[in-house]
């Protein structure tokens, strides 16, 4: 971590009024703060429920936020909102879990990555067009792909066309919400293969949510653990992993299987022993 | 990863196109062939019609069909098809000012109340509120009081009261697409509000539009002659539509065939309208599920090896023997192989995984141990065997008879396999009574289903019984689901997937209940799975298909630590492992 951090999350809450008149709001996140530095990848893990995608839509200014402030670059962005909010969208980006959900599907993939592009007017078309060409190009996509409608690809395939649109405008940070789980795993080997290559080359910081600690394990720095909307342990991702201190990390990266027969063998041996005194 | 995913995968999607497919609806073209066919005559009225509207011919009054009048005169000899074509003008100007406004004011109004909600969203629809407890024939009468004689007047009112109706159910959809995950990726992507409504949401919202425009013009089309009718739209003696069925009802004793020909057409132009509106409807549908313009029929499989060639004597080894089995889908470009010559044989007490990803057909393979195949699937060679019986070409009735007794299935949502409206109890209540051989009234069911419940792990059976589906956790239902399975005490469990949508804790605690069903009651566990973490942590053996074929197969320590084929190698890399001591990145 060099300089100012990127992303700035101070206190953090979020809370939506329940129904009926006296009941006190639901809250869904409560007091959480990190960081996350320059071209660094932080992992944000829990399971449903949990409140992880929560936060990285409150980042993103897709949900409201109750309390604490969120600093891009220490600029205050908590409460922005219109044109302030839109102009964001140069510096932060967002790739959704659903490949099949976030590409619009009465629409070209080209006009999908040409939008926002043109939104920003001060380009020309065939700057775009040959710009487009280029991000297909890099990750991984055939040239005529452009034409071509989200229905005629496959899931990895949309999960490219969506990390083309996110690194599109070479934004300082990008908010993965579960980019891979929707995934076979040689797809999603392939696609975390190309977030991590685009991070070197373009320098972007990722803050990666996700359900799943191994992945964190291979692909983030550091790891916050979340459960019901509050940080329980925080730290980089082989302290998180390897030497788990809070009792629910504990249970968590117990319960991750993993492949390889025997191993797995003892660490399930474990996990019920852990089961068994708690 | 479902049945059916190899039949959508090959259909490319063209674009959204409302009229495309028309032509396999014969009522519908002919409809829109009508519509268009009137309309384009009554624009072109003055080239079209032999003689002058209003020209009379006193000594041909009410004459019958002939050459130079083709729909005869009415009674001051004035040409009918001339004033029919000229009188179509009020009646088609009246009802495109009518609809115009109806979708201008509509759409607006439903997609600025539906996307932005908030305050606009009450005020317009406090104003929608307003708009229809108005009388809309009586205000018309108003502004034509005002206004007199004034088609456009009397018909913009019609379209505003209307439009209210509209904006309602164009409100309602774009509520429902506001929350499409797109719509989030365009925000984020920098779009303001107004491109985000026209080039997310509108296009979403067309289909629905083109049904309730059809509607409303044909309703446009009788509230107009009906106007006409009362001479209030068009002052007489120009011709119109409405007035002159209002004509030849005077005169209906000396000459009916008048009222056939101006009612006949306001008639058919009305059915058109609305025949146009449910053909749209229909193909929206269509498209919504997806089937394309071109698409033909898919044909049937033919039965490329004869099933009779595989032996017919019970291969003895194993509870669930497969022998040789292939399976093809239907598609449009002929019959597609998704699982190809596979065979393996489980053994009784033994977990044995059906490891693959999506595509490689290994949830067909397990699905059709059921006879569950997805419509279009046929088995198209080789043969499975239950416990010595042939299960493969069983007719339906057999397969009733053995499912769940002899082989029982766990999905990948629980959710979907349980009833939202009864409760957990009296669910299971219905599956022991049916399955179980239960003798004995309720008690004795009421008894069973508790030890069912006991059986897999969960803590208060009673209260568990009472509740309803989504009142219970994901793992919990989950456990439900394999209760219910192993109601029938089936000596194969189908687990398809029984953990990918839960969470880790979750699932180690579904994999342990799995672990010892398998240990206290010797059942035979298929387990269908993406996640070789899973494999390793409860399987004995596995195979690991591709695209339909096994690549590897063995005991899981020989998969795990001795793959042959470079997949498996391949598949192992893939995977994380958080037990790795270095990871890809530092």
């Amino acid at each position: 971590m060099t300089g100012t951090p990127v992303l700035q999350v101070d206190g953090l809450a979020v809370r939506y009024p329940s129904r009926g008149l006296r009941k006190p709001p639901i809250t869904v996140i409560e007091d959480v703060s990190f960081e996350v530095g320059q071209a660094e990848t932080v992992a944000l893990v829990g399971e449903s429920g949990s409140g992880k995608t929560t936060i990285g839509r409150a980042v993103l200014g897709l949900t409201p936020v109750s309390g604490g402030r969120v600093l891009l670059d220490g600029r205050d962005i908590t409460h922005l909102t219109g044109r302030a909010r839109r102009a964001l969208s140069t510096d932060i980006q967002a790739i959704f879990q659903n490949p099949y959900g976030s590409l619009n599907p009465a629409l070209p993939v080209g006009r999908t990555l040409a939008e926002p592009l043109l939104a920003d007017s001060t380009r020309a078309r065939s700057e775009v067009r040959d710009h487009i060409a280029d991000l297909l190009r890099r990750v991984g996509l055939p040239e005529d792909a452009a034409d071509r409608y989200p229905a005629q690809f496959s899931g990895g395939q949309r999960q490219r066309i969506a990390i083309a649109r996110a690194v599109a405008r070479q934004p300082r940070l990008i908010i993965c919400d579960e980019p891979t789980s929707a995934l076979d795993v040689t797809t999603q080997a392939a696609a975390l293969d190309l977030l991590s290559e685009l991070q070197q080359s373009l320098g972007c910081a990722y803050l990666f949510i996700t359900h799943d600690l191994a992945v964190v394990k291979e692909f983030a720095a550091r790891t916050l653990v979340l459960q019901h909307g509050r940080i329980v342990e925080e730290g980089s991702s082989t302290d998180v992993c390897d030497r788990p201190k809070h009792e629910y990390t504990q249970r968590l990266v117990a319960s991750a299987p993993v492949p390889d027969p025997v191993l797995q063998r003892s660490r399930r041996q474990r996990r019920l022993e852990l089961e068994a005194t708690s | 990863m479902t049945a059916t995913d190899p039949l959508v995968s090959v259909r490319p999607r063209k674009r959204a196109n409302p009229l495309a497919g028309i032509w396999r609806r014969p009522l519908t073209a002919v409809a829109l062939a009508v519509v268009l066919t009137v309309t384009v005559a009554v624009i072109l009225a003055p080239l079209l019609a032999p003689h002058p509207p209003l020209a009379q011919d006193l000594l041909h009054a009410r004459s019958g069909p002939s050459g130079s009048h083709p729909l005869g005169t009415d009674d001051l000899g004035r040409d009918v098809l001339s004033r029919l074509l000229y009188g179509g003008r009020p009646a088609l100007l009246g009802t495109a000012v009518a609809v115009g406004v109806y979708i201008v004011l509509g759409m607006t109004l439903g997609i600025l109340a539906g996307y932005l909600r908030g305050w606009t969203d009450r005020v317009i629809v406090a104003v929608m509120d307003v708009m229809l407890s108005v009388p809309i024939v009586i205000l018309m009468l108003a502004v034509l009081a005002i206004f007199s004689q004034s088609n456009v007047a009397a018909m913009l009112t019609l379209g505003v009261l209307s439009s209210a109706g509209l904006a309602r159910i164009i409100r309602s959809a774009c509520i429902g697409l506001r929350e499409e995950l797109f719509v989030d990726a365009a925000k984020v992507s920098g779009l303001g509000p107004v491109r985000i409504m026209a080039r997310h949401i509108f296009p979403g919202l067309v289909g629905q539009l083109l049904v309730q425009v059809c509607l409303f013009s044909g309703i446009a089309l009788m509230v107009q002659t009906g106007l006409g009718f009362l001479g209030l739209a068009t002052p007489p003696p120009a011709p119109s539509w409405g007035g002159m069925v209002g004509e030849a009802s005077q005169v209906i004793q000396q000459s009916p065939g008048l009222l056939v020909v101006t009612g006949g057409l306001i008639g058919l132009m009305s059915l058109s309208f609305g025949l146009l509106g449910d053909g749209l409807r229909d193909l929206d549908q269509d498209r919504r599920r997806g089937i394309s313009a071109g698409a033909r029929k898919p044909g049937r499989v033919p039965i490329a090896k004869e099933t009779a060639e595989t032996p017919d004597t019970a291969p003895d080894t194993g509870v669930l023997a497969v022998r040789d089995y292939s399976i093809a889908f239907a598609t449009a470009q002929g019959p597609r192989t998704v699982v190809d010559s596979v065979g393996f044989t489980v053994h009784p007490g033994e977990i044995f995984g059906l490891v693959g990803e999506s595509g490689s057909g290994k949830t067909v393979t397990g699905l059709s141990l059921l006879g569950l195949l997805a419509p279009g699937g046929t088995v198209t060679g080789g043969s499975a065997w239950l416990a010595g019986t042939r299960i493969t070409g069983l007719p339906e009735r057999e397969l009733q008879r053995i499912r769940g007794k002899e082989i029982a299935l766990v999905s990948q949502e629980p959710m979907v396999a349980l009833d939202p409206y009864f409760t957990i109890g009296s669910q299971l209540g219905e599956v022991v009574r049916r399955t179980g051989g239960v003798t004995g009234g309720k008690d004795a069911v009421r008894q069973r289903v508790r030890e069912l419940l006991t059986s897999v792990h969960l803590r208060d059976p009673d209260d568990v019984a009472r509740r309803y589906p989504h009142e219970l956790s994901g793992g919990m239902v989950q456990r439900v689901v394999i209760a219910m399975a192993l109601a029938g005490s089936p000596k194969v469990l189908i687990a398809d997937e029984p953990t990918t949508a839960l969470d880790v804790t979750v699932q180690a605690g579904i994999l342990d209940l799995l672990r010892s069903l398998r240990d206290e009651r010797g059942m035979a566990i298929v387990l269908i799975t993406h996640d070789l973490g899973v494999v390793a942590d409860v399987c004995d053996r596995a195979i690991v298909m591709e695209k339909g074929r096994i690549v590897e197969e063995g005991p899981v320590e020989d998969i795990f630590y001795r793959p042959r084929h470079p997949y498996t190698k391949k598949l192992i890399a893939s995977t994380p492992s958080i037990a790795t001591t270095e990871g890809r990145i530092a």
